[in-house]
């Protein structure tokens, strides 16, 4: 086997235990204990061929409240998890396109939950596809799981507003486009429903578009590439408590992934609220312009 | 025969299409298409694009050295090929799109516009309802900013035909 498609070594990471390869998936993706979720920015996607026996998880429908802004209650939760086959001590092991981007926002949404084992499959689709793997359009029979009704924990992965109010002086980063966070676009090329009415961007927060984490592959960068963009230009450093946020709270929950499971930092919440609250919020502070800016006197 | 080929995006035609035109005409391919739609239920609605995206036909082997000049993906853009080919004398004009087969909504909402628009007279297209988006029922199951998508490319090809016409008319 070439060099270059070597399996990498995923010890490099802190929490290594979160990432599986392609290879590893596809010798333990039939295991009893193992659930294998595609979730795609495209909800077509997975009906045009999807790895042999994984179940399909849609963003929209499936993880939100119908009605209210919010994720589904433990209630719901624990009938949507059953209905794809997973019980609480299943082995849930994302997968999607785009890097994983949407991979990584169900995994998050698993982890309100406290779902203990979640992983990522390292390089998402693309890497699947590309290697040549077989992919199947055929939906699996699933056994209804066995979940409990568990309360959503929204204290420890997710920031509110209120709690973002109340981080200043401790690392944001925004991981939007450039022109988003400069506040020039108050929405992402072709999204303007996602809109806001002030463009710009948190003060204090850095800006690290979400993808940088990815290589062109769809994998993630190594721990030293990641570390040098994150602690070292970022200027996140040491920090033992850090918020991120995007647009809706999608991209920045890839960003969410990196930073708690591949670098290890301790407390990451990922602010799904973000821009499309913030941004319409009376009376917060915002900073426009390619520069953090200054920590609000309040 | 004329073409205008038009990679970029143009959100200052979306705006003007949403404020224009009051005068709208449903051609009928694109109202059977509707039909279509509006006759199933979710699950069976989301078959049907994906069916759809299957139909969307290769563009003709003249356009396979400019497909690298589409989009390239920006953030998560998916990247969009349309070039419309233009018959003066008979005052037509046919749709090229190409999207990449990872991009099935894409694919999807192309094909529509493709099966329901493609070949017409201009005036026909530009007549075309901005709400076709809407008309097809799919807004519980796929998110809003996927279907303004669709307007947004509904938007390009009629600019694109706009900026034909005027030309043509001088």
């Amino acid at each position: 086997m070439p060099a270059e498609t070597a399996e990498k070594d995923f010890s490099q990471y802190a929490h290594p235990e979160r990432l599986v390869s392609t290879e590893w998936v596809a010798a333990h993706k039939d295991d009893d204990d193992v659930v294998l979720v595609e979730s795609d920015e495209d909800v077509l996607l997975y009906e045009t061929g999807h790895v042999p026996g994984a179940v399909k998880v849609d963003w929209h429908t499936e993880l939100n409240d119908p009605v209210a802004r919010d994720f589904l209650d433990g209630e719901r939760f624990a009938e949507f998890a059953a209905s794809k086959g997973i019980s609480r001590s299943s082995t849930v092991v994302f997968y999607g396109d785009k890097s994983n981007w949407w991979a990584a926002y169900a995994l998050w949404v698993f982890t309100l939950f406290g779902h203990e084992d979640v992983r990522l499959m390292d390089g998402g689709r693309q890497k699947w596809t590309e290697e040549g793997r077989p992919m199947s359009t055929e939906r699996p029979d699933v056994a209804p799981g066995d979940y409990p009704v568990v309360d959503r924990d929204d204290s420890t992965d997710r920031a509110f507003l209120q709690d973002v109010l109340g981080h200043f002086g401790r690392p944001l980063v925004d991981v939007r486009s450039p022109l988003e966070y400069s506040g020039e676009k108050t929405h992402m090329e072709g999204y303007e429903e996602e809109g806001a009415l002030r463009g710009g961007h948190i003060p204090t927060a850095a800006s690290v578009p979400w993808a940088k984490a990815a290589n062109e592959d769809g994998t993630f960068r190594s721990r030293e590439e990641l570390e040098a963009i994150y602690r070292d230009e970022a200027g996140l450093g040491t920090a033992d408590d850090v918020v991120a946020y995007c647009r809706i709270g999608e991209r920045s929950s890839h960003t969410w992934f990196v930073l708690k499971h591949l670098l290890g930092y301790e407390n990451v919440r990922n602010y799904d609220g973000s821009w499309t609250e913030w941004g319409n919020v009376v009376g917060v502070p915002i900073v426009q312009g390619d520069q953090p800016g200054e920590k609000p006197r309040r | 025969m004329t073409t205008s080929q038009d990679s970029v995006p143009q959100p200052s035609a979306a705006q003007d299409d949403r404020n224009g035109a009051p005068d709208t005409h449903m051609p009928a391919a694109l109202d059977e298409i509707v039909e279509e739609f509006r006759a199933v239920g979710d699950r069976d609605k989301l078959e049907l694009l994906l069916e759809l995206s299957r139909e969307l036909p290769e563009p003709p082997s003249s356009y396979a050295d400019r497909l690298d000049e589409m989009e390239q993906v920006v953030e998560c853009q998916t990247p969009l090929f349309l070039a419309v080919e233009f018959d003066d004398a008979a005052g037509t004009a046919d749709l090229i799109f190409a999207a990449p087969p990872e991009a099935p909504t894409t694919r999807g909402f192309a094909s529509i516009l493709h099966q329901g628009l493609s070949g017409l007279r201009c005036e026909e297209i530009l007549a075309a309802p901005d709400d076709i988006a809407d008309r097809l029922g799919l807004k519980r199951a796929i998110t809003p900013l996927r279907m303004r998508g669709m307007s947004a490319m509904l938007a390009r090809v009629k600019a694109n035909v706009r900026r034909h016409t005027h030309s043509v008319s001088g």
